[in-house]
């Protein structure tokens, strides 16, 4: 196993350092120019033979990024995406780890299938796959999946979640709570009152009633994610809300946290860069679940993203084919890319605002996502022991989002032709380079 | 004027008075044995129908071949649901035919707009009905017939009653008629107002009787019960309770001042919105209306596809000749 010396990363965006990553750890970290050196004289190598020379000068270095909300489309929808493509997308986006959500085709309702994601994550090699289970059996929202099976499977489910459907019959809802205490999983719910959204294509605002768009409006995910904070104090349970959107989501949630329940949030970076003025274009790229919001939910976002309230950003990565956009607004599919752009999104709209630091964003990209979803393994400082999972990345780059570039093997990206800052320059998977210079290694 | 005609806020004041003057001039052939004008002779324009209006797609196309165009009628069936061909390929076929305009009627928001701005075809299109978003050639005549009856809208007072959430006709007479200077109150209870109307630009109000005898036109919605099967329905509690809110009828047209007209975009449900003896009085415009129709669709039609001499020669075209 080739060893990397990455010389001169600025780990949290902080003082340059030099860090040998050696059998899946990082082995070292020292002041520029003495790591080499120190490991010389202790194992008697003079020069840097069979050492990879990562030059890092200026780069932020990173703990391997996490996401606790994708969507890999396999089984079943192979030309949206595949395990493969989704996880060249991610490493290139500076993610070692993704979790991958359920409605997949057949659902990802029982051990077979999240064991046969899992191990196309493993045969891909790209960064690791953590399958997370249907709640219900084929996401209708009736009865409880296996739930445990899927956790004892080789795939080890810890997160469970009928994203894309709400968990909305609050019995099912508390007894998937209680249920999954048994193996330390967390009920990931997707916040939507079905009777307030039902054909719902758009923000519920003076914008929706202009445009003829039905409207979707923001009680239809405050009144759900109000219900599962109580339920979640109810029952003692770990609950996660998905892609929080709304000013009045951020306040339940910075509610039930002060009361100390075990609520986690996140937030997309979408939602934290573009509103629900984009519909007026009737193009279906910006058409996503939960919809584009206002101006003032997306302060509303970046502000609990930045005081702790929502404790991650998760992409919501959702890949579909050309002709489900390439049609009407009504008749398009729901979502968005994010992968690949993840990153720069977070520093656009919360570092090179001052709301963030680059500690910060590693705390809310990695090792929180990785504490809510288990992922043993990543979310693990830089530090020497640790694995090494490590992204390269340069924040005073730039660059204009070309959708033909993108590894996904969608295109649906709703900010080509934008110049976005930064560019991950290289991702490491317990010490093997996924991506260097930017490019799939 | 811009090139597509696809929201009546895509026209500036001049626009409108201008496709009405036009549409005043172009009405009179009505009255004329021969009703026909050589002014789009050899263009093509294509109705394009994705959800049925028989009144609508006859309208335009007697508005298309008064103007001796040719006309291609298209009704492309499919919903949300089962899609058949997708727009876009259909753009495509049109394009790859020639069509110099389109006339689009569709069931989603926004079609319009998307067959105008995504590059597909070259032609000019005309929103004839997008789903619950704007039907601005229907505003154009609503706007004409009223000028006929009341003359300058500048300050008068325009009561729009019933069904607004799901109306198109309500939605694009809502810009017109502001842009024409009109006062525009939208009457109707408040589950069948659209979330966020503080910020239209409008009055609104929840009692009919209250808005009537200061109204100078009122135009009465169908309430369109076949968009309010989602959503739960429950947007009022009876038909019967509807109609004593917000129908007119005898009694409550006698509370409307001498001038006032009474109009509707059809098709009526008498009974429901609108009483037999309202909609077949003296002040019901409502048929006058269709005759309108045509007239302000060939002005949009022969403006949109350059007309820049008058639609109608006002007599013998002199050559110019020397003075001297």
């Amino acid at each position: 196993m080739t060893t990397y010396l990455i010389t001169g990363a600025r780990p949290y965006g902080g003082e340059p350092v030099d860090l040998l990553l050696k059998d899946g750890v990082v082995a070292e970290i020292g002041k520029p120019g003495t790591v080499v050196s120190t490991s010389s004289t202790n194992e008697s190598v003079s020069t840097t033979e069979g050492v990879e020379v990562v030059d890092a000068d200026g780069l932020v270095a990173l703990p391997g990024l996490v996401d606790l909300h994708t969507h890999l489309r396999e089984p079943g929808r192979e030309d949206a995406e595949t395990v493969e493509t989704g996880t060249h997308a991610a490493a290139l986006g500076g993610f070692t780890a993704v979790h991958a959500m359920a409605n997949t085709d057949p659902v990802a309702d029982t051990a077979g299938v999240v064991e046969q994601v899992w191990r196309l994550g493993r045969e891909a090699g790209y960064c690791d796959v953590f399958p997370v289970g249907a709640v219900t059996v084929g996401l209708a929202g009736e009865r409880l999946a296996e739930l445990g099976a899927m956790a004892d499977s080789a795939a080890r489910v810890r997160v469970f979640s009928d994203d894309g459907k709400c968990v909305s019959d609050p019995v099912l809802m508390r007894r998937a709570l209680e249920y999954v205490k048994a193996f330390d999983g967390v009920v990931a719910q997707h916040a939507q009152e079905p009777r307030l959204t039902e054909d719902a294509q758009m923000n519920e605002g003076e914008l929706s009633g202009r445009l003829g768009l039905r409207g979707w409006p923001a009680v239809a995910e405050e009144a759900i994610i109000a219900r599962d904070c109580l339920l979640a104090a109810h029952t003692g349970s770990r609950l996660h809300v998905c892609h929080v959107s709304t000013a009045g989501s951020v306040e339940i949630v910075r509610w039930a946290k002060s009361k100390g329940w075990p609520v986690t949030a996140e937030a997309c970076p979408h939602h934290l860069l573009l509103t629900d003025e984009l519909a007026a274009t009737y193009d279906p790229i910006y058409k996503v679940n939960p919809p584009l919001r206002s101006a003032a939910d997306v302060a509303a976002l970046r502000e609990g993203l930045a005081d702790g309230t929502i404790d991650i950003v998760a992409t919501d990565h959702a890949p579909h084919p050309h002709e489900d956009k390439d049609c009407e607004w009504q008749a398009a599919a729901f979502g968005m890319l994010g992968l690949e752009t993840a990153l720069s999104i977070v520093q656009a709209t919360m570092v090179d605002t001052g709301l963030l630091d680059w500690a910060a964003v590693a705390e809310r990209m990695s090792a929180a996502p990785a504490r809510i979803g288990r992922a043993e393994g990543h979310g693990r400082p830089l530090a020497v022991g640790e694995p090494a999972n490590v992204v390269l990345y340069d924040p005073s780059a730039s660059r204009v989002v070309d959708a033909g570039e993108l590894a996904s093997l969608s295109r649906n990206t709703p900010y080509a032709g934008r110049e976005l800052p930064g560019r991950v320059v290289a991702t490491f998977l317990r010490g093997t380079p996924t991506v260097l210079e930017g490019k799939l290694a | 004027m811009k090139k597509h005609l696809l929201s009546a806020a895509d026209l500036t004041r001049d626009d409108a008075e201008l496709i009405l003057a036009t549409a005043a001039e172009l009405r009179s052939l009505a009255d004329r044995p021969i009703k026909k004008l050589p002014a789009l002779r050899g263009r093509t324009i294509v109705n394009l129908f994705f959800e049925d209006s028989t009144r609508t797609r006859i309208s335009f196309e007697a508005a298309a071949k008064r103007l001796s165009a040719d006309v291609i009628n298209f009704s492309a069936k499919g919903s949300s649901l089962s899609k058949g061909e997708s727009l876009k390929d259909t753009a495509l076929t049109l394009e790859a035919m020639g069509a110099d305009a389109v006339v689009v009627r569709h069931w989603a928001a926004g079609a319009p707009h998307l067959l105008a701005n995504a590059g597909w075809s070259r032609s000019s299109v005309v929103n004839a009905g997008d789903g619950t978003h704007e039907h601005p050639t229907q505003a154009l005549l609503d706007a004409f017939t009223m000028t006929r009856h009341l003359g300058n809208l500048d300050g008068r007072r325009v009561a729009i009653v019933g069904d607004v959430l799901h109306s198109r006709v309500a939605r694009s007479n809502a810009l017109l008629l502001k842009t024409l200077g009109a006062e525009v109150t939208l009457v109707a209870p408040p589950t069948l107002l659209p979330f966020g109307i503080e910020g239209w630009d409008v009055e609104t109000s929840y009692d009919l009787d209250a808005v009537l005898p200061k109204t100078d036109v009122v135009m009465m919605l169908r309430v369109q019960q076949e968009r309010m099967t989602l959503r739960g329905g429950n947007f009022f509690p009876t038909v019967r309770e509807y109609s004593r809110r917000y129908g007119l009828d005898g009694r409550r047209m006698a509370t409307l001042q001498d001038h006032t007209i009474v109009m509707h975009p059809g098709p009526m449900i008498r009974g429901m919105e609108i009483t037999a003896d309202v909609a077949d009085s003296d002040r019901s415009v409502i048929v006058e209306q269709v005759t309108n129709g045509v007239a302000v669709r060939m002005a949009v039609l022969y403006l949109l596809l350059g007309g820049s001499e008058p639609a109608v020669s006002t007599g013998s075209t002199n050559a110019t000749e020397d003075t001297k």
